[in-house]
């Protein structure tokens, strides 16, 4: 540990949050650079020849178990697809732990907030068979879903929503980017039969979200999760929840739902 | 498991990003004000707003009787004041609900929060769930007002290429034309619009027509900060022109067949 600056550009100044709980501090670390080094490559060098008790949270180190997420020069990212070469020679570097989560220790924190929302959510349903016994799916249908699915549960977008990152208080009442991804996968599913409408209002907050499209920023799977995920939800939930004239062409018809999409029904002979 | 927040130790009221985060609400700032603040002037001005054959944007359409060029008079030759303040809730309904706009002014004006991984100004927050911004669910019937009065700047560009019954093209005649193909963008890129022409769907199977304006509007949506830009500062620059050729300040170059 050292706090000189860089001696050679083949050497790196990284800043890492050092603490548990509370208390903690930034720690100045220089350590050699190889081409084609990664930010987890340069982390795993210092806790090597530097900090062997420096904690940290890893696995594929190809973008894929979502578990390397911190905040890069306070950017939420994935360490393991943040490459060095991405900023200037001597350039000062500072990581720490993603904050919208309790920290357990140094660049871990503990998710667990995550795992406890996804339990509320009523799974898929499915809906009854074709008259053959079979269930169809298009291809036109699994292509609108197929996006939700790319998600690797990095958390990096609960983490950049500010909802939850700058108010600790909102954790009670709104779920985050993540499960709204989860449920707008689940409620464009031509084949689930549950409705989550009311649910993803009263339970889930949506209406928490402003749509500054953070969450979309940082997702390493380019999931457009606002775009195609929140505000998808939103228009559905002011179908069924605010929209006059829908509202009242569901008391003329006399059913819950003017939108609802067609039930499945039996192949052609 | 540890239940001490990290933002007790860690978080500050100084951001750690070290980019030029500030840039982007500066520059919608300085855009979005320098827009406001000029259709305020110029919709309140009641003056300059026509010259022959061109009818500036945020005057279309012209519904009183005194309008120097009225396209529906149904406003009595009572009302002295600016006949663009009868329109403009429309227009900026639209825009201030659209979802695009939301993002920017949420972040620029409100600064909640100014950048990503930048803090909120605010101490509580409640978003969208509370008066007035509930009323940000209507936005699809804000589209469907400000797509009605569409076919007017689509009939006032009609007319700008008619010059004293002669065809003809001017600066004015492509500007109005550049204006209405951009708002017709915005509109038609609209998230409420994919919604209602297909997105309330579950499955697409036996909805070819509605799969088709999806995706369509889809294609369009994914550009959708683009067209609500562009189609901004064309507005304000239509509007502009026309008022300098009014006030005698410009020459409109046209050929006229």
């Amino acid at each position: 540990m050292t706090t000189e600056a860089p001696r050679t550009a083949t050497e790196v100044r990284m800043k890492i949050w050092r603490g548990e709980g509370s208390g903690g501090e930034h720690v100045e670390y220089v350590v050699p650079l190889d081409p084609g080094m990664v930010v987890l490559d340069v982390v795993h060098r210092i806790q090597a020849t530097h900090a062997p008790d420096l904690a940290v949270r890893w696995n594929c180190k190809a973008g894929k178990c979502g578990s390397c997420s911190a905040e890069v020069n306070g950017a939420p990212k994935l360490m393991c697809m943040t490459r060095m070469n991405e900023f200037a020679p001597g350039e000062e570097i500072t990581i720490s732990p993603v904050r919208t989560f309790p920290l357990i220790k140094d660049l871990v924190s503990d998710v667990s907030f995550n795992y406890e929302k996804a339990k509320t959510i009523p799974p898929f349903k499915p809906k009854p068979k074709d008259a053959d016994g079979k269930r169809r799916m298009y291809q036109e249908d699994v292509d609108r879903v197929q996006e939700f699915h790319k998600c690797i549960e990095c958390f990096l977008c609960q983490d950049v929503c500010h909802v939850i990152r700058d108010h600790e208080e909102n954790k009670q009442s709104f779920s985050g980017p993540r499960f709204f991804v989860r449920l707008a996968a689940l409620e464009m599913h031509p084949l689930d039969a549950n409705d989550r409408l009311d649910l993803i209002r009263a339970k889930h907050g949506l209406g928490f979200c402003n749509i500054t499209k953070c969450c979309t920023e940082v997702c390493p799977e380019d999931i457009h999760i606002t775009d195609n995920a929140i505000i998808p939800l939103k228009e559905r939930v002011v179908t069924a929840h605010y929209d006059p004239i829908a509202w009242a062409l569901r008391r003329m018809r006399g059913k819950r739902e003017d939108f609802a999409p067609p039930q499945p029904k039996p192949p052609s002979a | 498991m540890a239940t001490t927040s990290l933002r007790a130790g860690v978080r500050r009221v100084v951001p750690e990003r070290k980019d030029l985060w500030w840039l982007e609400p500066l520059v919608i700032v300085v855009v979005l004000g320098t827009f406001v603040l000029y259709s305020v002037y110029a919709g309140l001005a009641n003056a300059n707003y026509f010259y022959d054959p061109y009818l500036s944007p945020l005057y279309s359409p012209c519904i009183t009787a005194n309008c120097v060029h009225p396209h529906l008079p149904i406003v009595g030759a009572y009302w002295n004041l600016s006949p663009a303040i009868l329109i403009v809730a429309f227009p900026l309904a639209f825009r201030v609900t659209c979802y695009y706009y939301r993002r920017s002014y949420y972040r620029a004006f409100f600064w909640a929060p100014p950048a990503c991984a930048v803090p909120d100004a605010r101490t509580a927050y409640a978003g969208e769930t509370r008066f007035p911004f509930l009323i940000q669910n209507l936005h699809r019937y804000a589209l469907i007002f400000a797509t009605t009065l569409l076919a007017f700047l689509w009939w006032d560009t009609f007319l700008a290429f008619n010059f004293n019954g002669r065809l003809g093209v001017g600066l004015g005649s492509l500007l109005l034309l550049t204006n209405v193909v951009l708002l017709s963008g915005y509109s038609a890129s609209c998230h409420s619009l994919r919604y209602l022409v297909g997105g309330y769907l579950d499955s697409f199977h036996r909805a070819s027509l509605r799969y088709r304006l999806w995706s369509w509007a889809n294609w369009l949506n994914a550009r959708h900060a683009r067209w609500a830009w562009a189609s901004l500062v064309v507005v304000g620059l239509t509007d502009l022109y026309i008022r300098l050729l009014s006030m005698g300040v410009l020459t409109d170059p046209r050929i006229v067949f």
